[in-house]
């Protein structure tokens, strides 16, 4: 076996491989850039390499510089994680001239696997299931038109070199396939560098169902069932499971063997993933191969128990899989939620800064349940603007879907993330989607039940009821807590209450509490009560409660008479007031929002680096009225309307805080 | 017999009423409570007992007379809040517009007299429209009778005004006098003079928000201290503010159980200075990670952001927390940080609360807005209050204390107790490149050689542990052990005592 691996990459997957190589006897070497010099892998890795400025392409995925650390470390082999250097033939070469393993396949699979129409033609002569579409390469708009006609529409347009939804486009008509091939043929040549256009068959109700191949270098492949991964926002994959709900045994088969197939016929090695649509009738159509560790391959794990980075590994030490097709069993059901660093409600900004708070669930594996976090991340970290904002892999296991998503719902309730914007609100919004519940999902989910973005949830009656009982007993443990304080006239302290009236999301649930040394059970005035405990105490962020033999986990804030609560994807104020508060309470006015059409708001803490305009200047919609600068990247604030600057309140070299007015507007 | 009692029943219910239910109304409409219904708000349920609830004035000029309601505007008396005891006023605006006549005067400076003489705070509740004019000089007595007893009860118990409605002329100085101005958003203003007289004068043509609302006060004048949503919000966190404070300058502050371990290690904080020195963070984080559950109360949060003020708890004690904030100015020092830091540090001084500073400061802000608008006074008196104050004194430099503003925050040389420093502190004269330029003048025209010169500067002295080799700093310490630090240091300051020599009083550059 390897004495040492490097691992070249950063993040979540460079840890991921360095527990294995770890738990194998490997020693492992980290790379990182300037922007990753504290990062989480270094931290773990036995050594670290640096190799260079943050940006990506002057560091890791520079050949040269991998090479460097490599010879300077005398790793005997290289993981390449997924990204980055994976999928890169010339370094497989490169490595292969050194004489150091690639934990991967030979760089003739990759090259193969590479190119779209490449992939396609292979995967058809080895008597794989393709999207019916035109092979060759598209001339011009007629064409294009043309073909579409012949495959029938709608079409889908797509770069050859394409990836990420960039270059893609789908035609229902002639005029739509007219311009969507130039428009696609435009961004390929941008994106790319590469305008090859193809166009196939557009699947309706597709799911996205792909299935893991291991192939060792002596002829023997398996596949490890299928993931599902329909649940995507604009080709980016967001929820991952395996198996899938859809599938059933006649066509994971049949997929599985294709897949080998496939991969045989390249002469793959190491793991593998081939991608499939999946249309509403179960019938399947090749995609492409994806010749690397996949980021979602936890849920593969989980449902097999193999560790496929350790099999990457053995492989490439040239070791025969010692797992046959007959070993492979799937076992229970596996989830996924990726973790990104992208603000829900700004339209999935990327957001980026200091984690002030990162504290993920606790890890458990019992025969009953499993929770798994693959992060890449540590409070007190920096989420940096160069990389993938995804910053960890939330994995539940149960031996039902339905036990599973129950888990990640707890899962997701008791993770914590403070200081930057993340989706952890959308993905426990997905969780009790009643369409995701039921497995009713394509490619197109998030868009269609999404279409204006998401929106912090509003909760069902009874679900907040359950909130409500847990603000109550919490409230009143904060309340006594305060009669505590020293100073107090004795024989005429305060006596805490029992009546309350809890007020969340427009409801108010009159309530009284029957509390004893176990806990409190809170009657609702409606009928109905509710058995609350808990170890929570004042002050503490994360509320782990049961109520009623269930567990509720709540993300506590202070706010006057009441406490911020944030859960199930809501975010709440939750006000406990007695009876009388509350009757006094409903005096005061609502307050409406601030109109801020017609000011310029800071986005980010930043310094004013220029303001661009004067009072009385007339901007166009688009035109640049000042420049930001935060964490030492220039942010252009443009103008979203035609209007008028009618006061100018900051100054170049300003310091202002987020939504301070830098601009009105008449 | 049961007819005297009930007499008594009925005279309660009518003097409740105050204005009667059709002022009531008008008030509630303009999205405020009654004075009685916000001492409700501010007290433990049924713990208010009522003074003075039969008082009437004795006007008889402009058919005075015709109408003496019962208290006279103004609802005073005690109750307790979390089980202690405090003294409050409440002017009730549906009586008169709340105004203030000799004996509504007399009211308030009953229950001043009996918190001083019983040690506990007075809150005061600000809604009126001013004087009664119908009694004239009688009404401008009673306002100064107001203020002596708050000039006297200043530093012996805390006093704290909220403003609920207008406040203007010369009844802004009994809460211009007291600890802490709080003020409701949108339905509260305070000034001396009103916008009709502003414009008579001087032309300017300003509404009344504008003039003296809650924002102008909190962000601009920094007369208000805070700012609440509403008259619910603002009395709810007045009992919080309270569960601060001691309740006169013979108590201690307040102790109350506390849930979070006075060990506990927040390793985040080793990462909380960011790489580059130029680069701001938050100070806020600190704060927060280091006291009790989190909990600050902040004071002048809107104003003068470049230094943080507020109480907090270490191991369930009161401390007042000060600290330079590097997300505004560089958290440098200036005219208004000063002033703010200088008020806050007394009140703690005044009322036997121990202080804890962070400091991260590069200096004071240069410039001549700063120096003819008088930094070199203004800065004094937070140099004044460090130095006199004698409660216990904790210190922590988390990055840069250059210059005289090293000297200000707190320092070993103003007596601190525990002085520590991160070792990512930079305790010197000046930052590398300037004090360079200085010691070097003449190779400046060398820039190799200046950055050179710079480099050996700040290897040298961009550090903690040339100022610990003098003994300036007691200890370097871990980031991620700050709680741990700070609340042993507290505790080993239980017994401190320290006397200042005697004065009449001391002179403070005002």
């Amino acid at each position: 076996m390897f004495k040492k691996i490097l691992i070249a990459n950063r993040g979540e997957i460079a840890c991921r491989v360095i527990k294995t190589a770890r738990k194998m006897g490997i020693a492992t070497v980290a790379i990182y850039s300037d922007a990753d010099a504290l990062a989480l892998h270094v931290q773990m890795a036995d050594e670290a390499i640096h190799i260079g400025p943050p940006p990506a392409n002057q560091s890791y995925i520079v050949i040269d510089k991998v090479m460097a650390a490599i010879r300077e470390s005398g790793a005997e082999a290289v993981h390449p994680g997924y990204g980055f250097l994976s999928e890169n033939s010339k370094f497989a070469e490169a490595l292969e001239a050194a004489g150091v393993a690639f934990v991967g396949p030979p760089k003739g699979a990759i090259e193969a696997m590479g190119d779209k129409i490449t992939s396609k033609k292979i995967a058809q002569e080895a008597g794989v299931s393709t999207v019916p579409g035109y092979m060759g390469l598209i001339a011009d708009a007629d064409d294009a038109v043309k073909i579409s006609n012949e495959v029938g529409y709608p079409v889908m347009i797509k770069a050859s070199a394409g990836g990420g939804g960039k270059g893609m486009r789908i035609a229902w008509n002639d005029a739509e396939a007219r311009e969507g091939f130039q428009s696609s043929k435009n961004e390929a040549a941008s994106s790319f560098g590469d305008d090859r256009i193809f166009i196939e068959k557009f699947v309706t109700q597709p799911r996205h169902i792909e299935i893991q191949v291991l192939c060792d270098a002596h002829g023997n492949g398996i596949y490890l069932g299928e993931r599902e991964c329909s649940i995507q926002r604009r080709n980016q994959k967001v929820i991952e499971e395996a198996p899938s709900p859809f599938l059933d045994a006649k066509t994971r088969k049949a997929m599985g063997e294709q897949a080998v197939a496939l991969a045989q016929a390249v002469g793959y090695t190491s793991a593998g993933t081939v991608e499939f649509i999946v249309d509403g009738n179960k019938n399947f159509y090749f995609l492409e191969m994806n010749t690397r560790l996949q980021v979602e391959h936890p849920v593969t794990e989980l449902i097999t128990g193999v560790d496929l980075v350790e099999q990457m590994i053995r492989i490439a030490n040239g070791e025969p899989l010692a797992i046959t097709q007959e070993d492979v069993k799937l076992n229970g059901w596996a989830m996924e939620s990726r973790l990104y660093a992208e603000d829900p409600y700004r339209g999935f900004l990327p957001s980026i800064g200091r984690l002030t708070r990162y504290r993920p669930p606790a890890e458990v594996a019992t025969a009953a349940h499993v929770v798994r976090n693959d992060t890449g991340v540590y409070e007190g970290g920096e989420i940096s603007m160069f990389y993938d904002p995804m910053i960890a892999k939330l994995c539940t296991w149960a031996p039902t879907r339905e036990a599973a998503i129950e888990e990640m719902r707890v899962a997701l309730d008791s993770f914590e993330v403070e200081g930057i914007g993340h989706n952890l609100p959308f993905l426990s919004a997905v969780m009790d989607h009643p369409k995701f519940v039921a497995g009713d999902i394509t490619t197109a989910f998030i868009a269609e039940e999404y279409p204006d973005g998401f929106e912090p949830v509003t909760l069902e009656r009874g679900a907040l009821a359950r909130v409500a009982a847990a603000a109550a007993a919490m409230n009143r443990v904060a309340e006594i807590r305060r009669t505590r304080v020293s100073g107090r006239m004795d024989n005429h302290e305060r006596t805490v209450g029992d009546d309350w009236v809890v007020s969340l999301q427009g409801i108010d649930f009159k309530v009284r509490i029957d509390a004893d040394k176990l806990g409190a059970s809170v009657h609702f005035d409606e009928g109905g009560a509710m058995r609350v405990t808990s170890d929570w105490t004042p002050g503490q962020p994360l509320a782990v409660l049961d109520v009623d033999d269930a567990p509720l986990v709540l993300k506590t804030g202070k706010i006057p008479n009441g406490f911020r609560i944030r859960t199930r994807g809501a975010d709440m104020k939750v006000h406990v007031r007695s009876p009388r508060q509350a009757e006094l309470a409903r005096l005061m006015p609502e307050k409406q929002a601030p109109d801020t059409s017609k000011l310029l708001l800071c986005p980010m803490p930043g310094l004013i680096v220029k303001i661009d305009v004067e009072v009385g200047d007339e901007v166009q919609e688009g035109q640049a009225l000042c420049t930001v600068e935060a964490m030492k990247m220039e942010n252009i604030l443009r103008a979203e309307k035609k209007s008028t600057v009618s006061k100018v309140n900051a100054a170049a070299g300003d310091n202002l805080a987020v939504d301070d007015v830098i601009l009105e507007f008449e | 017999m049961k007819d005297i009692l009930q007499e008594l029943e009925s005279r309660r219910e009518t003097a409740r009423l105050g204005g009667g239910q059709r002022r009531i109304d008008s008030q509630h409409a303009k999205g405020k409570l009654t004075a009685r219904e916000r001492i409700e708000l501010l007290m433990d349920e049924d713990s208010f007992e009522e003074f003075d609830m039969f008082v009437a004035h004795r006007c008889t000029d402009f058919n005075m007379d015709q109408e003496r309601p019962s208290g006279d505007g103004v609802v005073t008396g005690w109750g307790t809040i979390n089980g202690r005891m405090v003294y409050v006023f409440s002017q009730d605006f549906t009586v008169f517009g709340g105004s203030l006549s000799e004996t509504h005067a007399e009211k308030i400076c009953k229950i001043m007299d009996m918190a001083m003489q019983n040690g506990a705070p007075v809150i005061g509740i600000n809604d009126s429209g001013g004087a009664r004019i119908q009694e004239g000089v009688a009404s401008l007595a009673g306002y100064a009778e107001v203020f002596q007893r708050n000039i006297m009860a200043s530093g012996v118990v805390p006093q704290i005004s909220v403003i609920m409605g207008p406040c203007a002329g010369g009844a802004v100085y009994s809460p211009a006098m007291t600890d802490f101005i709080f003020m409701v958003k949108d339905t509260s203003y305070m000034f001396v003079t009103g916008p009709d007289v502003v414009k008579t004068v001087t032309n300017e043509v300003v509404t009344a928000e504008e003039l003296g609302g809650a924002t102008t006060h909190t962000r601009k004048s920094s007369v208000a201290d805070g700012a609440f949503e509403n008259d619910v919000d603002a009395l709810t966190e007045i009992r919080r503010l309270v569960d601060f404070l001691p309740l006169n300058n013979r108590d201690k502050a307040p102790v109350r159980p506390f849930f979070d371990d006075p060990a506990r290690n927040e390793d985040s904080l080793d990462t909380l200075i960011p790489t580059n020195a130029n680069t701001p963070y938050d100070m806020h984080e600190l704060i927060r990670k280091v006291v009790d559950e989190g909990d600050f109360f902040e004071i002048q949060e809107e104003f003068a952001k470049n230094i943080l003020t507020g109480f907090a708890r270490l191991e369930g004690r009161t401390v007042g927390v000060v600290a330079n904030q590097p997300m505004v100015l560089a958290g440098c020092l200036d005219i208004d940080s000063s002033r703010k830091a200088a008020r806050f540090v007394r009140f703690c001084d005044a009322f036997e609360i121990p202080i804890l500073t962070f400091v991260d400061v590069p200096g004071f802000l240069p410039g001549t807005s700063q120096e003819f608008g008088g930094v070199i006074k203004h800065g004094a008196k937070l140099l004044f209050a460090y130095g006199e104050a004698t409660v216990p004194k904790v210190t922590v430099i988390t990055r840069k204390a250059y210059g005289g503003a090293y000297d200000v925050m707190a320092s070993k040389h103003l007596r601190g107790d525990f002085n520590y420093a991160w070792p990512t502190a930079e305790i010197a004269v000046m930052g590398a490149k300037g004090a360079t330029e200085i010691l070097y003048r003449s190779e400046l025209g060398d820039k190799d050689k200046i950055a050179a010169r710079t480099a050996d500067y700040e290897a040298r002295f961009a550090n903690p542990f040339v100022a610990a080799e003098k003994g300036f700093i007691d200890e370097v310490i871990m980031p991620r052990n700050t709680r741990k630090r700070v609340c042993r240091a507290f505790a080993s300051l239980r017994g401190k005592k320290l006397a200042n020599p005697w004065k009449k009083h001391d002179n403070i550059p005002l």
